[in-house]
């Protein structure tokens, strides 16, 4: 089992997608890494020896901010931006897209479940 | 797409001389512009601008924090109260 910054890989992927479930590495800093340690793109996780695990293991920690490190830098990022008061910042605050989108309809991953409005009563004369 | 790092930041001239003339003088005054494209340079930190939202001017007191974005980030042009017959139905 290959344990790497407090996150079990899985066994039987090969090593460039194994690396992404580590918060932080993609496709292409999987591939960089392994390149780097010198380690064969489609070696099996479970084919890696100590060896190998540590190379990784010091690599990730000494070039890359993975997993709780990562989150919290995101996360004081956006808090920036509140205390700031920007145009951004109160996008954040009121939980609507911050990047422009248009919000007429759509962007139900901000806004959330939907919230229906009662229609109001027609007064029929 | 951010700007080219070229070019340097964006600041009108005649705000940039505005403060720069301040920062000389050690005087605090509100400066109105209606530049909101200006980016907030290191020199501004500490004042307070008049930012124009297309109605009136918004009191913007630049911190340290606000280096590096536009005047215009901090003076809302829009305000949105909610929509109506949301909340009062009930009084109804």
């Amino acid at each position: 089992m290959a344990r790497i910054a407090g996150i079990d890989l899985p066994k039987n992927k090969r090593g460039e997608i194994g690396l992404t479930y580590i918060f932080g590495i993609g496709r292409s800093t999987a591939q960089q890494i392994l390149t780097v340690s010198g380690i064969d793109l489609s070696k099996k996780v479970q084919e890696w020896n100590d060896d190998e695990l540590t190379k990784i293991r010091t690599y990730i920690n000494d070039n890359i901010k993975v997993e709780g490190g990562l989150r919290s830098e995101v996360q004081l990022n956006i808090k920036r931006l509140m205390d700031i008061g920007c145009y951004r910042g109160v996008r954040h605050r009121v939980g609507l897209p911050v990047r422009g989108q248009r919000t007429k309809n759509n962007c139900r991953t901000r806004k959330g479940k939907r919230k229906t409005v009662a229609n109001k009563k027609k007064v029929t004369k | 797409m951010s700007r080219s790092l070229k070019k340097g930041p964006f600041i009108d001239f005649k705000l940039e001389k505005k403060v720069n003339t301040m920062n000389d003088s050690k005087k605090k005054t509100v400066i109105k512009t209606w530049s909101r494209r200006s980016m907030i340079a290191p020199e501004f930190v500490g004042h307070t601008l008049a930012v124009h939202n297309g109605n009136k001017f918004i009191p913007v007191y630049v911190t340290e924090n606000m280096v590096g974005h536009k005047l215009g980030e901090f003076a809302p042009t829009r305000s949105f109260r909610g929509h109506s017959g949301g909340k009062d139905k009930g009084s109804k």
